[in-house]
């Protein structure tokens, strides 16, 4: 298979193996049956236990993988009637950022997302998926207008990070997150986030103050990406792998430390293996989600996403010992 | 040889090399001007609020060096003081760095909040300082924060918060970045409330502070020369593999760039603050809350 991971190999082999076996009994005419069941057995196992014990760093190539399923397939096996909306309205379109209306099981909703490329050239129109504050400055206006229409919003995080460039900081990236943070928090619509594959820092979680925060099985989360917290906290951007499991960026995390609503599971080797039965198993928990959000008013929302992120961080407060008079 | 060598320039003077230059400054006496270089009398430099004479430097000021300059008769009733740092992660290295930050700032967390007055308006603030963990912002400083903004709306103060960070926590990871959401929710409801905030950025402001409460003031003040962004200078150069102008990211090139209201010198910073706290009374008198 094109761009297999390290530690799929020892199933790559496997499959090969199964694969050369079934030719060989076919060129000479033996029955392997029994041989072949039992190796495809073996397979079943190993991939069970391989995708049940990933590794933070294992979990980051399979949410980096070139051929997971980007935002906008989602969005056209999940909806309806999409129709796709461009802009910023003040300085021009930014293709990391996609976002429309559509319809889920018949209800109108708006939905936005980073978008990543599909190829190089694709990759290099969206920047990788990493947006510039017109982009996120699109999505808010596409949740404006979402709020103003009383339609929920759905929104897919998969970012690398908001892109640090000149030009950004210069139209202000820092300011285009903290608005639509603040602006989020307070829409009076229902908000369903899921994180497909990489939520990286401050241009992840501009997309991700929802009432529910889903994740997929191997999608990650973080502060800053394992690259860049390696540079920083040991000078030495190769041992990514390492900052990967002291940051706890993976779903199951996140669950514990009660960031994220539920663990979206994948197919058997990614999502990119089955993106049609991905999609129908993401669609089923949005809309389980969002069918109770519907329920909600307008001030039950407002209040619902306030107190779910009012409530998080951990601290504690130093234990004065008493002194015997 | 080519044609070049034969006509080397001969050098007229003879150069000293910088490092000889140095002067020993005698511990805690002098201080040398980390900009351009001026050997100061700390004491001198103290009067002169910790602004270089000859360059007009901002240093860094802590937490309560700042509160001292800016309240009336330098006084702050301290919310939270007990609140500290818990390392929910098992970070490698992270509990025993917290120590070392306490014990080499006097602070137990990167900010100091509470209450006073600024030219005798009643306020609620918030001080950053990078002297403990280079100003991150974990739950702590996330929660103190949120507190502070909770003060604010319940006894209709204005609000001014000092920011000075390196950005989010890496250490406390996905809980560092919820607070930036949580501070961020926090003034969306004291906005709404009518609230008066003003934002006043001091050398360094950058990542997830500069990405949530501090670019939500409805004035952003800035220190002259504070840098103040999003990402760090190395991290954009070694992104677009370019030199980056001196200025870049400086108060002046903010305010070039429509991001900040307005470069307020630090011996001006008490005067304009009480100024804006007064245009924002309301008749019914005391400092407005809006309405």
């Amino acid at each position: 298979m094109a761009g297999e991971l390290p530690f799929q190999k020892p199933l790559a082999e496997l499959r090969a193996k199964i694969e050369e076996l079934k030719r060989f009994g076919e060129e000479k005419q033996i029955d392997f049956s029994d041989e072949i069941a039992r190796l495809e057995e073996r397979c079943r196992k190993l991939e069970s236990e391989i995708y049940a014990s990933l590794t933070a760093a294992q979990k980051m190539q399979l949410a980096r993988h070139a051929s997971r399923p980007t935002a906008l397939d989602y969005i056209q096996y999940i909806f309806k009637d999409f129709i796709e909306l461009h802009g910023d309205r003040a300085f021009r379109d930014d293709l990391a950022i996609v976002g429309g209306i559509a319809r889920l099981n018949g209800v109108p909703v708006t939905v936005v997302g980073h978008q990543k490329g599909k190829d190089t050239k694709d990759n290099i129109a969206r920047n990788f998926g990493m947006p510039h504050p017109e982009g996120l400055r699109k999505g808010l206006r596409l949740m404006r207008q979402a709020d103003k229409f009383r339609r929920p919003i759905i929104t897919f995080i998969d970012t690398p990070g908001a892109y640090p460039g000149g030009a950004a900081e210069e139209r202000g990236q820092a300011e285009a997150i903290a608005r639509n943070l603040l602006e989020m928090s307070a829409f009076r619509v229902p908000i369903v986030c899921v994180v497909i594959g990489e939520g990286g820092s401050g241009g992840a979680l501009a997309l991700g103050v929802g009432n529910r925060v889903l994740m997929l099985e191997h999608a990650i989360y973080s502060v800053i990406s394992p690259n860049g917290a390696a540079s920083i906290l040991w000078k030495d951007a190769s041992r990514a792998d390492e900052a990967a499991e002291a940051m706890k960026i993976t779903a199951a995390d996140l669950m514990r430390l009660g960031v994220i609503d539920e663990i979206v599971p994948e197919p058997k080797g990614g999502a990119h293996c089955d993106p049609e039965r991905q999609a129908e198993t993401l669609r089923d928990a949005i809309w389980r989600h969002l069918e109770q959000l519907l329920r909600l008013d307008e001030e039950q929302l407002r209040k619902d996403r306030y107190e779910k992120f009012r409530r998080m961080g951990q601290f504690t407060f130093i234990q004065y010992e008493e002194v015997d008079a | 040889m080519s044609i070049k060598d034969l006509f080397q320039k001969k050098r007229k003077y003879a150069t000293i090399p910088s490092q000889k230059a140095k002067r020993d400054i005698p511990e805690g006496l002098m201080t040398k001007c980390v900009r351009c270089g001026t050997i100061l009398v700390s004491k001198e430099l103290e009067k002169n609020l910790k602004v270089c004479s000859s360059c007009g430097y901002h240093f860094k000021l802590n937490a309560w060096e700042r509160i001292r300059i800016t309240m009336d008769d330098g006084r702050l009733f301290e919310y939270d003081s007990d609140m500290i740092s818990v390392d929910p992660l098992g970070f490698p290295g992270y509990a025993d760095k917290l120590e070392q930050q306490a014990e080499k700032s006097g602070l137990k967390d990167a900010v100091v909040t509470g209450e006073g007055t600024i030219g005798g308006f009643p306020v609620v603030v918030a001080v950053m300082s990078f002297d403990f963990f280079s100003g991150s912002m974990g739950s702590v400083v996330g929660e103190k924060i949120t507190r502070a903004i909770e003060q604010a709306s319940r006894k209709r103060y204005p609000l001014v918060i000092f920011s000075t960070s390196g950005g989010a926590r890496m250490q406390e990871s996905i809980l560092s970045l919820m607070q930036m959401a949580k501070t961020s929710a926090e003034l969306a409801r004291f906005h709404e409330q009518g609230g008066l905030y003003i934002s006043v950025l001091t050398d360094p402001t950058l990542g997830g502070v500069t990405a949530s409460f501090a670019s939500l003031g409805d004035l952003i003040l800035a220190e002259p020369g504070a840098i103040v962004g999003f990402a760090g200078r190395i991290v954009i150069e070694q992104t677009i593999r370019q030199k980056l102008p001196d200025n870049f990211q400086t108060a002046e090139f903010n305010l070039r760039h429509g991001q900040i209201d307005k470069v307020v010198h630090r011996k001006d910073m008490r005067a304009m603050l009480a100024k804006i706290l007064e245009l924002h009374m309301v008749r019914e008198g005391g400092a407005s809350h809006g309405r």
